[in-house]
């Protein structure tokens, strides 16, 4: 199955949280990889965004849209190290 | 960064086609209009939104493919076949025809003029856009960072700005075409994939510490990224964008 990149994150992250989180560094709850959550393999053919681990390829971060809510499941990231400037 | 140009939630804006210009037999620039638009840094991309009249409706992300210039937001989308928006978008929307959009986003697949480092682009396809949007920032800051463009693209008759980057390749500026399927009758290479060889030719030297940019369909930018660290890039300085086949 093909995937693409977390940059496909950029739009419908930033209309959950109001910033960009593509340059956010996540660390992989799995593996302990860690890079900018650009760098994660996204499969949006799921109803849904499934974004995966590029190192161990274990999911990271989940996201899926109802009309009116978002869910975020970020159990396969340990931290998120969130640029201020 | 991005967090500037998003202030708050981020919101679809009403779009209106000013321009459209060809590019190849099947992509085309088109020119928006998007009131209130806050800028944006090159590499950025945008959603477009399209909603039918019985409520349906799917979006689309596409690179910005030159820098920002007051509201205008330019994009040049490349037509899939069976595509659900790209045929749309390069065929039947009228100039005056309206979309929704909403951006930029993404803060990681951007160049800032203000860095000093020299710059790579290696660009696979249509994935020349937001690269393009970078040579034209440099351009537009008189910026004098070293950059080298690395385009591969099917044949001749496929490159996208194809009489701009002539014109562009001087003072600082190295534009290499490595054609995949067809090359001209002169190009020594021949046509085939990019590869090793290609990159340790013509891409910066990793000792000269550049800024990488790749952008492509997902299988080249693999090849690109791989071999580019292979050759001793600093992966923290290898940025890539990849896209899938949804049209």
């Amino acid at each position: 199955m093909t995937y693409v990149d977390g940059n496909v994150l950029a739009g419908p992250l930033a209309e959950v949280f109001g910033v960009d989180f593509t340059a956010v560094t996540g660390t992989c709850a799995s593996c302990g990889f860690a890079a900018a959550l650009a760098t994660l393999r996204v499969y949006s053919t799921a109803p849904g965004f499934v974004a995966r681990c590029p190192s161990c390829e274990e999911v990271v971060l989940r996201l899926v849209r109802t009309p009116t809510e978002a869910w975020v499941d970020l159990r396969g990231a340990r931290s998120l190290r969130v640029p201020l400037t | 960064m991005a967090r500037t140009a998003v202030p708050g939630r981020l919101t679809w804006r009403v779009a209106t086609l000013t321009k459209v210009a060809d590019e190849t037999p099947t992509a085309r620039t088109l020119t928006f209009d998007v009131p209130g638009w806050p800028g944006h840094l090159p590499g950025q991309h945008v959603d477009v939104r399209l909603t039918a009249e019985d409520g349906y409706s799917t979006q689309r992300s596409y690179s910005i493919a030159e820098p920002a210039d007051g509201e205008h937001v330019v994009l040049t989308i490349q037509e899939v076949a069976d595509g659900e928006v790209s045929p749309y978008l390069t065929r039947a929307l009228p100039v005056g025809g309206q979309v929704e959009l909403r951006g930029p986003v993404g803060g990681w697949f951007v160049w800032r003029d203000a860095e000093p480092a020299p710059v790579l682009l290696v660009a696979g396809g249509s994935g020349i856009v937001p690269l393009a949007a970078m040579l034209r920032a440099r351009a537009a800051a008189g910026s004098r960072v070293p950059l080298r463009l690395l385009y591969s693209v099917r044949s001749p008759a496929e490159r996208f700005y194809a009489d701009e980057l002539r014109g562009a390749a001087t003072g600082g500026v190295d534009i290499t075409y490595f054609y995949t399927r067809e090359a001209p009758p002169d190009d020594p290479r021949g046509a085939k994939r990019i590869g090793l060889a290609d990159l340790n030719t013509h891409a910066w030297p990793a000792d000269f510490e550049p800024s990488c940019f790749v952008c492509g369909p997902t299988g080249f930018v693999e090849t690109v990224a791989d071999t580019l660290i292979a050759l001793g890039h600093d992966p923290r300085r290898v940025r890539t964008e990849r896209f899938g086949p949804s049209g």
